[in-house]
């Protein structure tokens, strides 16, 4: 989109992959494509053909994949929506849906409270194959559920009152010790209950007894797990920080706690995807769309890898993050094949062997063959080689990975091996330089 | 006699491995070849068997050791060349041509100058052994190799075979 409609539309930053930034809280319900947008009269601003509509939580973006722009509309200035009419006429005509916004003086504003009129409709014009009935019958429902108002009493709220279980970016990391008395003293009131150390105590009870309850009830069903994704991305989080900020005296514990510690840090992590894509959001889009967020997804696990990470390590990854709405192996191979069509930064590959790889696009076999030919000069190497896994080793990669690069370099002349006693190792190819003519004197 | 110099590759394991990829194996193949025929002139070796141990063939000191695929492939490459030959329909003794056979005829032709042969009568077991060769490159010489040499001298009429009554006293009177 290359000119947003001002004042209407708020521009959306998009991710590598071309997708849109979400909030924290934000989840995404219903995605539809090929949506023609048009105002209604009164405003003359040129109409957006074939955009990609995204419908979440707290907005409706709209993205267009050529131009890699994205904007969006709050969910709070929705004033009233008209859903296509089901008449005999319409059977011929594209779906037409019709979203009036609060506005003031020409330009959309996020509340009814300071729109001054509700003068500006937005028509979406469904021309693609799939039935708008799902996106209406979802807009409907988050209209309804008005998640952005939570978010926004939250915001406003969490610092007052540490005892919701919100935010724990507002509660705990904004409100370090030191100005919890300076500063705000608005927003401070003095609670008896809360003085003193059974205050704490009671405090600390309080916190435990709702995390319990949320564990319990985000257990209870699948769906509630859903609903309750977000809060238990929010609970790991405060654990995470909890870990972190935990008196470094205690650790005259074993060390093996603290192993633990670090373990279950990195776990409470990779818990992390919120709002992930699924078939029933996405529909037809799906695979698309799930191409776009592993291609998020994988930057880091990569950057960690050393540029390659095998599928079956990504599949677990990715599966793991998601937590719920797991994808199959089939739906992962069908996302990273479609990476080619898409511009993204990361690239399937098939080793020879028939391993399947995911490695960035900046990632070269250059680099890795670099790294491999200062492994193999030290003197060590050139008196004994390598093994596959002390390239691995060396390369931060998975032995079976390590491998791949070890035979691609020795297809390349690069390397030569030694198949003794000690299993395959690999040389230095001083071999292929040697003139037969001068390497006898 | 002085021990043969080995080149610094040859302690280096992956020249006793046989190289899978193309390029690098062509390569180690002529170092092999090159080798082999280097080490054979040096300690006149005429035949190579491979049923038993040969020294170059194995690497004490990196415990390495040429597979019989190895050993056969590069003997194989040497034998493509006319470098070498099998001697029996097994494959397990092959002769060595680190000096052609035509090389061969033109040095007899010059000791029997040198030493004034011109008209002699020598046995095959006197070019082999005797005093008359010793310390010239004739000295030790495998008897197929002589007997091939001689042939060719024979058919440029600068020498004539005669059998003895005895295997061993066959001889050869030169007419250079």
């Amino acid at each position: 989109m290359d000119k947003i409609w001002p004042g209407i539309l708020k521009p959306v930053q998009l991710t590598g992959a071309g997708r849109p930034v979400l909030h924290p809280s934000e989840i995404e319900c219903q995605l539809v494509d090929a949506v023609e947008m048009q105002l209604e009269a009164g405003v003359t601003l040129p109409p957006f053909r074939n955009t990609l509509v995204i419908l979440t939580t707290h907005r409706i973006i709209y993205v267009d994949e050529n131009a890699k722009s994205a904007g969006s509309i709050t969910l709070g200035s929705v004033c009233r929506t008209f859903p296509p009419k089901k008449s005999f006429k319409s059977i011929f005509a594209c779906p037409k849906m019709r979203i009036q916004l609060w506005s003031k003086k020409g330009s959309v504003v996020e509340d009814a409270a300071s729109a001054s009129e509700s003068g500006i409709t937005v028509v979406m014009i469904f021309r693609g194959q799939t039935s708008p009935d799902a996106f209406v019958t979802k807009l409907g429902e988050v209209l309804e559920a008005k998640a952005w108002e939570a978010d926004l009493k939250n915001s406003r709220v969490g610092s007052e009152n540490s005892l919701d279980g919100g935010d724990a970016k507002t509660s705990t990391s904004r409100l370090g010790p030191a100005n919890n008395f300076a500063s705000t003293p608005q927003v401070r009131k003095l609670n008896p209950a809360m003085a003193g150390v059974a205050g704490i105590l009671r405090k600390e009870k309080e916190q435990l007894d709702l995390a319990d309850k949320n564990l319990q009830e985000a257990f209870s069903d699948l769906n509630a797990l859903m609903s309750k994704a977000k809060e238990m991305v929010n609970l790991a989080e405060r654990m995470r920080i909890k870990l972190l900020a935990a008196p470094s005296q205690q650790t005259s514990t074993a060390d093996e706690e603290e192993v633990g510690k670090q373990d279950i840090q990195e776990l409470l992590l990779s818990v992390g995807i919120v709002s992930p894509v699924t078939k029933e959001s996405a529909g037809a889009l799906y695979h698309q769309q799930l191409a776009r967020q592993l291609a998020d997804f994988v930057k880091i696990p990569l950057q960690k890898s050393g540029g390659m990470l095998a599928m079956v390590d990504a599949y677990c990854l990715f599966n793991r993050a998601r937590g719920t709405e797991l994808i199959s192996p089939e739906d992962l191979l069908q996302a990273c094949s479609i990476w080619g069509t898409i511009d993204v930064q990361v690239a399937m590959r098939r080793f020879d062997s028939g391993v399947l790889v995911i490695q960035s696009k900046s990632h070269s076999d250059e680099e890795v063959s670099m790294r491999l030919e200062i492994l193999v000069k030290q003197p060590e190497a050139m008196r004994q080689g390598i093994t596959a896994s002390d390239a691995a080793r060396a390369l931060g990669l998975a032995p079976a990975l390590a491998k791949e690069h070890l035979l691609a370099a020795e297809m390349r002349g690069q390397l030569c091996r030694d198949d003794g006693a000690d299993g395959l190792r690999f040389f230095l190819n001083i071999l292929i330089d040697l003139d037969v003519s001068t390497a006898f004197q | 006699m002085e021990q043969f110099k080995m080149p610094y590759f040859y302690n280096y394991p992956p020249y006793f491995t046989l190289q899978p990829v193309k390029d690098t194996r062509e390569k180690q193949i002529q170092l092999w070849k090159e080798l082999i025929l280097k080490y054979c002139k040096h300690y006149k070796v005429f035949v190579i068997n491979l049923d038993e141990d040969f020294p170059l063939f194995v690497n004490s000191a990196i415990e390495r050791k040429l597979s019989h695929e190895a050993r056969e492939l590069f003997l194989g490459a040497l034998i493509a060349e006319g470098k070498a030959e099998w001697l029996d329909k097994a494959h397990r003794k092959c002769l060595i041509l680190w000096r052609s056979v035509t090389d061969w005829a033109n040095l007899i032709l010059e000791f029997v100058k040198e030493y004034g042969f011109e008209e002699g009568v020598m046995t095959l077991e006197e070019i082999r052994t005797g005093d008359e060769t010793r310390g010239t490159d004739l000295a030790g010489i495998d008897k197929t190799v002589l007997v091939r040499a001689l042939k060719i001298l024979e058919q440029k009429g600068k020498a004539a075979m005669f059998k003895g009554t005895a295997a061993d006293d066959e001889g050869v009177k030169f007419s250079a």
